[in-house]
């Protein structure tokens, strides 16, 4: 006869609303973890699929993922050029808020180098990658854009032709990818008055020149679009990814670029680990404690209710010495209970998780080694909890079962 | 059965606290029951009944003097002679004057608790329970809980639980004060009846003069000092 399960049988409502309750928090203390290895994963994820041996960015910076890079354009073709550089392409990445169907929405638009990159390494989930070096969008399911829809920005019109799960930027807004030109007029898109201003500007600044006024041929030049002037540098990129040809040594061609005086060099490691010292790093200590907080309060409350239960059992308790159980009877009775509210509180903080965690706006990933983890650490605290009851329990004599 | 004495006590002394708070609850209380006796005590409230029933029960040591069971010294002063837990288990039933039952177990579980901590298997201890409570009259209500149970009921599924592992010594503190006095003769009538049958010394606090004829022996209790009352059983 198992005298834990009668007695919570006898208890069942309170011992069930109980477990519930360590149940949601362990279920939070879950979901904490996860939103955390939800933001490594995020953060990285980019940086792992883009299939990139190394990123050419802005001297002394982390890197567009990071903070804002600059690198002229022209320096997809130096690199290019260096000895053992298999591919070399732009990188163009930005974050834009926009007005979308009255709604601001944020999206992170980066530029896939047409037409050596259209997308095929994305992780699709519905449409396809581009077929066309303008106008088609491949946007991330938290856009909560659709497959075919037309979304205005700037000047021009784009159609989501590819849906992607999960590509979001380490802030968190959805990406949406474009040819690299589009992704630069996103970004330089300016007010038709603001060009306008521009090249009046332009005009008077080269009438002040003694060259503009003898040769008026140019201030006409300057009038026009930027694109179309050759001394005006074309807009900038933000990094250069570059892979190694087989057979070549990464940290070779990694060396040649970064002797260069206008660029760093950081390997796919190196970005990773920038990325997640950087902005990762207070997130992780954040939840940690958190997590921490949360599992102690779990625990208190768990001997807290453990304790009453006993409380509340001390006359049965006495009464059973009485009649010649053994401590042992006793005390594995309340560790029993102990692990059954620890077990059943864990399985249904795990279920309720699974079923709520996929309707956050962000990644929650429940990994194998952290539920392992928090098991262990809940057994841990189903044990502890109990010794507050099961000290009282040995301390009652079992003459005041006849009080 | 045997020819020792089923309980013997020889000189129980038992003083509460210490100093201004001394108390002393029991004198030199001495008391000889054969087996198959069965010993009514009587006496005031704070007489110290139950402060003797529980020492003989191993469960509150006396200051001084010693208690044999079945011939044995179990209990020297304050010293334990034997595991006590082990030895009420396995010689003693206990019957209070009432919450003997445990809530959370029906009267069938309550009953076979006390033979499967006695190392009974499950099966043969389920059988046994629902025997002992059929013997008593309440099979019908085996599996209610103690709260479902009517006061006499109650008695009964405690009565059937003390008498689970056979013991040779049965002891009870005023089982009938909750019952009504009919109830109450029942089972002080089964006391008897099992006493006789099992060979076992019975030990009964009570307040219930009606019922003394069906006593062997009565002793009466005043001021923590036993003397037997045999004079003052009334025409049986
Ligand atoms: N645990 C205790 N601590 C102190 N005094 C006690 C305790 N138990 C009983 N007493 C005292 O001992 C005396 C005898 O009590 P008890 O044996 O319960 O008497 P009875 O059962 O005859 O009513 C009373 O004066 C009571 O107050
Ligand atoms: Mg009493």
């Amino acid at each position: 006869m198992n005298l834990a399960a009668k007695d919570i049988r006898h208890n069942l409502g309170r011992f069930a609303l109980t477990t519930i309750g360590v149940g949601m928090l362990l279920m939070i203390v879950m979901g904490m973890g996860g939103i955390y290895r939800g933001i490594i994963e995020d953060a990285t994820l980019l940086i792992d699929h883009i299939g990139a041996d190394m990123w050419v960015v802005q001297r002394d910076t982390r890197g567009p993922l990071a903070e804002v890079s600059r690198v002229p354009s022209n320096l997809v073709h130096r690199v290019a050029a260096v000895p053992g550089v298999a591919t070399s392409r732009e990188f163009v990445y930005h974050t834009i808020q926009r007005e979308y169907e009255g709604k601001p929405i944020r999206i992170a638009v980066l530029g896939l180098s047409w037409p050596t990159d259209k997308g095929d390494w994305l992780p699709l989930v519905a449409g396809r990658a581009l077929r066309q070096n303008h106008f088609e969008m491949i946007a991330d399911r938290t856009l909560r854009l659709e497959l075919g829809e037309d979304i205005k920005l700037g000047r021009e019109t784009y159609t989501i032709v590819g849906l992607t799960a999960n590509m979001i930027s380490s802030a968190g807004d959805g990406i949406a990818f474009v040819a690299t030109s589009d992704a630069m007029a996103i970004q330089f898109d300016a007010a038709g008055e603001a060009v306008r201003l521009e090249r009046e500007a332009r005009r008077s600044r080269g009438e002040r020149y003694e060259v503009g006024r003898q040769q008026p041929v140019l201030l006409e030049q300057a009038y026009k679009s930027s694109a179309e002037i050759p001394p005006i540098a074309p807009p900038q990129m933000s990094a250069v990814l570059v892979t190694v040809a087989p057979g070549h040594d990464a940290e070779q061609v990694a060396a040649t670029i970064a002797a260069w005086g206008d660029v760093t060099v950081h390997t796919r490691a190196d970005q990773r680990e920038l990325l997640l010292e950087g902005n990762v790093e207070k997130v992780r200590r954040q939840i940690g404690l958190f997590r921490i907080l949360l599992t102690v309060i779990a625990a208190i409350i768990m001997a807290l209710i453990l304790y009453t239960l006993t409380l509340d059992k001390l006359h049965s308790i006495a009464l059973l010495k009485l009649i010649g159980a053994p401590s042992t009877v006793i005390v594995g009775m309340i560790l029993q209970q102990a692990l059954v509210l620890g077990v059943l509180g864990y399985g249904i903080g795990y279920l309720v998780g699974q079923r709520i965690f996929p309707q956050f706006p962000r990644r929650v990933i429940l990994t194998q080694d952290d539920l392992m983890q928090l098991a262990a650490i809940v057994l841990a605290i189903s044990v502890l909890s109990s010794l507050l009851g099961i000290w009282k329990a040995m301390r009652i004599s079992p003459n005041e079962a006849i009080a | 059965m045997n020819d020792h004495l089923a309980i013997e006590t020889d000189k129980l002394t038992k003083v509460y606290g210490s100093g201004n708070t001394e108390v002393v609850a029991m004198r030199e209380a001495s008391m000889r029951v054969r087996p198959g006796e069965v010993v009514a005590l009587l006496g005031p409230s704070g007489s110290g009944k139950s402060t003797f029933l529980t020492a003989v029960g191993l469960i509150n040591p006396p200051t001084s003097g010693r208690v044999f069971i079945g011939g044995r010294l179990v209990l020297d002063g304050p010293h334990a002679r034997t595991n006590l837990g082990k030895f009420r288990r396995r010689h003693m039933g206990f019957i209070f004057q009432k919450s003997n039952l445990i809530p959370f177990l029906n009267a069938r579980e309550n009953v076979q608790i006390a033979l499967q901590l006695n190392g009974a298997t499950t099966g043969a201890a389920r059988r046994r329970a629902m025997e002992l409570l059929d013997y008593l009259g309440v099979a019908d209500r085996a599996g209610n809980y103690p709260s479902m149970l009517s006061g006499g009921q109650q008695q009964r599924a405690a009565v059937a639980r003390a008498l689970a592992n056979e013991p040779s010594v049965i002891l009870a503190d005023e089982p009938t004060a909750a019952l009504d006095s009919h109830r109450g003769r029942q089972v002080m009538e089964l006391f008897a009846k099992v006493a006789h049958e099992n060979d076992a010394g019975v030990i009964v606090v009570t307040h219930d003069h009606r019922a003394l004829d069906i006593f062997d022996t009565i002793y009466e209790m005043e001021d923590g000092v036993i003397r037997p009352m045999q004079s003052a059983v009334p025409s049986a």
